[in-house]
């Protein structure tokens, strides 16, 4: 993975003196709350319900064991001994002291981390695909353009403080695990006689007004990336709404220009600045590329797991849902659930499981970990033959969910019980859903399926693209839920529709239930899965059955 | 000194009189809909009423906003024995292509920010100095202070006139942020050249 030179060592270091001078003049009033604000949200820093919340980036969602332990001492010496993975692949903090922040942030610095815009209207953490530079379908790994997006997106002079918050993704691999299209920018890496090109995608969101993103500039060369992307981001600074923030997101211009007209101003601007300074060369490419080659994989045979473990069912059940095909024979790529019985919310993690990650990771998969948009984490290289220990282990620290994919691993937000913009609660929601599912092999039987859950219209949860999604609505002041089917993510993404007046907390869980009746009813086979189901005999059936009491 | 001006890096005597219209009674537009609409929501400018009714005060070297010097020409240049001219943060840069004048016969161009959340500012430095080629002093107006400074710089500016109340002695400070940055700019060459 990526390593800090001298150069990113004193950047790092001389923001957090440049933050920690803000605070300091924050709390001798010669800033104001409103000059302040988006001062530390560049920083990462909300002001929540009970307590600042501060969210720290994992770039590209890629972690190495110690900074996973120094995350592990920080959510102990300043928080209450947990922290919160989002659906950005970062890592957040709910319980940290204001006065505290600076001590956090130099800690992280210690390890190479951050949390330069994680929030505010900058351009936010870069996220890619988990599985990049491990996975069988991958055409360009995708890891080290996210660096260098990384790097120039770090206090672009330009564009500290857009009309909203800006987020960019990455993919290389034929499935799109990145959601490309619901991004302020999505790039889509394609190869061609071994040259890089890019698919520039504009526009996507979720948040209240979904929309898939469209296709701006096809098979831009990738030199140019960077100049192509400051275009995109220029005409958005300059021409973006900034007098209604639910109307500010590059979406809303895109559309209220149309694409071809939006495209002539970037382009217009881009070709006299396509060859400026931020011109990427061969040289900077692979001085980055280098960063990430494959590490010292063994030549291993292939094991046959189903014979040896034949007994084990739970773990030939893990093995089916939370590993997956690897690019060398004999290793997979594992998924550690945070979605199990005892996490307290989807995507929480103890500090005690923060370090068991760490070591695991250590003994059996080149010391890095990765971070999911779902909320999980991942083991990336573990050989076959030393699967069953990592599964032991994690069994044992209650980190061994077998459930990647199932309608239990929910991607859920913090919600009401945490954020100040909710308006609802989705953890408590998220849990009676779980608990709908003590019967495995129910779980097993509905088989792939998304379910997810934001607590309002700004979708931190990505309810729009769950195969089912719910909404936190509120309505003359009470907690109510909108319930959304269809929605998908990947290259045949989709927006879900509304299937009708919202729910009551307590008659959510049964709903669930009759969806998931109605499809095992209406699928062809057992192989049919939910989305499949669902596209092929539409919204009508769950409909009608669930309203009709 | 007592000044609010920095200027290539040091606090400098401000013998400039910033002429700042009264737009308190203008409307604001509110209709979105096609982009120049869009980018005005919530915005407003003098009207031509106002900008004919501003009194062009006593002084020696002034900056008026571009709408008025467009309005007003003759006058200004009669009067003053130096003049530099200013634009909002919302006018279109299509503004300059009205002057009859070179713009680097202009010593001082300015962008007037009201909010400093209003990052157009930063694109409006890169498009003046790229698209106009202006060459001279290049200056942040309005609602700003030490922390814009770095990336103001970075965007082409290079004066700042620090907001009343605000320190400008400290301020300074903000232009060494950082002694490196990742990309580069229409003055600096990206980071990844020293490495």
């Amino acid at each position: 993975m990526y390593k800090y030179d001298h150069y990113d060592r004193k950047i790092v270091n001389q923001r957090v003196d440049q933050y920690e001078d803000q605070l300091n003049r924050y709390f001798n009033k010669e800033l104001t709350d409103e000059e302040f604000r988006p001062l530390r949200l560049q920083n990462g820093l909300y002001i929540q319900r009970h307590a600042p919340m501060l969210r720290v980036a994992i770039p590209y969602g890629l972690l190495s064991s110690n900074q996973l332990r120094a995350l592990a001492d920080i959510a102990d010496e300043f928080d209450r001994g947990y922290g919160h993975f989002s659906t950005r692949q970062n890592i957040q903090f709910n319980w940290p002291k204001l006065e505290e922040t600076p001590k956090i942030l130099r800690k992280l610095a210690d390890v190479e981390m951050h949390a330069i815009q994680t929030s505010g209207n900058c351009i936010r953490n870069i996220t890619t695909d988990p599985y990049a530079g491990v996975t069988p379908d991958e055409i360009v790994d995708t890891r080290y353009i996210a660096e260098i997006l990384r790097q120039w997106s770090t206090f672009h002079p330009e564009f500290a403080l857009l009309p909203r918050k800006f987020k960019i993704s990455i993919s290389g691999s034929k499935q799109d695990r990145a959601l490309v299209k619901t991004h302020d920018i999505g790039l889509e890496l394609v190869k061609e006689d071994d040259n890089l090109f890019v698919n520039v995608f504009v526009g996507g969101g979720l948040g209240r007004t979904p929309v898939i993103g469209q296709l701006l500039k096809e098979k831009l060369p990738i030199e140019h990336l960077l100049s192509y992307c400051e275009s995109i981001i220029r005409i958005y600074n300059l021409y973006g709404r900034r007098d209604n923030m639910y109307k500010a997101r590059i979406k809303i211009l895109v559309k209220a220009l149309g694409v071809e007209s939006f495209k002539k101003q970037v382009e217009d601007d881009w070709n006299d600045g396509k060859n400026s300074s931020n011109h990427l060369n061969d040289k900077e490419i692979s001085r980055v590329k280098q960063f990430f080659t494959s590490p010292d994989y063994e030549v291993l045979e292939s094991i046959h797991l189903e014979g040896q473990y034949s007994e084990d069912q739970n773990f030939l059940k893990w093995i089916k849902r939370n590993t997956r095909d690897h690019i060398k024979i004999g290793y997979r790529s594992v998924t550690i659930s945070l979605k199990g019985k005892k996490q307290t919310a989807p995507g929480d993690i103890q500090s005690t499981e923060m370090r068991v990650v760490a070591d695991l990771a250590d003994q059996y998969s080149f010391g890095e970990i990765r971070s999911t948009h779902e909320q999980n984490l991942v083991l990336a290289d573990v050989k076959e033959k030393d699967l069953f220990d990592v599964y032991s282990v994690l069994r044992e620290n209650n980190l061994g969910e077998a459930n990647i994919g199932l309608i239990t691993d929910i991607i859920c937000c913090p919600g009401g019980d945490f954020c100040s913009l909710a308006n609802a609660k989705s953890i408590p929601i998220a849990k009676s859903i779980d608990n709908l599912f003590d019967n495995y092999d129910f779980l097993f039987d509905i088989g792939t399926i998304s379910l997810n859950i934001s607590g309002c219209m700004n979708a931190c949860g990505h309810h729009h693209v769950g195969n089912i999604g719910i909404l936190g609505v509120d309505k003359d002041g009470s907690e109510w839920y909108q319930i959304t089917l269809g929605g998908q993510q990947g290259v045949n993404a989709s927006l879900g529709k509304v299937i009708g007046p919202s729910f009551s907390a307590d008659e959510v869980p049964a709903v669930i239930k009759e969806i998931l009746n109605i499809y095992i009813a209406q699928r062809d086979t057992e192989e049919e899965e939910f989305i499949d189901c669902y596209n092929r005999i539409g919204l009508d059936p769950f409909k009608e059955a669930i309203y009709k009491n | 000194m007592d000044t609010q001006l920095i200027k290539n890096k040091e606090l400098v005597l401000n013998d400039w009189f910033w002429i700042v219209p009264d737009t308190s009674n203008e409307e604001v537009k509110k209709q979105a809909g096609k982009v120049v609409q869009f980018k005005l929501t919530g915005e407003c400018f003098p009207s031509d009423a106002t900008l004919n009714n501003v009194i062009l005060p006593e002084a020696e070297k002034v900056i008026v906003p571009l709408r008025l010097f467009l309005l007003q020409t003759d006058k200004i240049k009669k009067k003053y024995k130096e003049y530099g001219i200013w634009i909002y943060s919302h006018d279109e840069l299509d503004l300059f292509s009205h002057l009859k004048e070179d713009i680097n016969s202009f010593p001082v161009v300015g962008v007037y920010v009201e909010k400093f959340a209003d990052g157009r500012i930063y694109s409006l430095g890169n498009l003046i100095r790229r698209k106009l080629s202006y060459k001279n002093d290049l200056r942040a107006l309005g609602d700003v202070f030490k922390d814009q400074l770095f990336y103001l710089a970075r965007s082409g500016f290079d004066s700042f006139l620090i907001k009343d109340g605000y320190d400008a002695k400290k301020a300074l400070l903000g232009l060494e942020d950082f002694s490196y940055s990742y990309q580069g700019t229409l003055s600096q060459k990206p980071l990844w050249g020293e490495r």
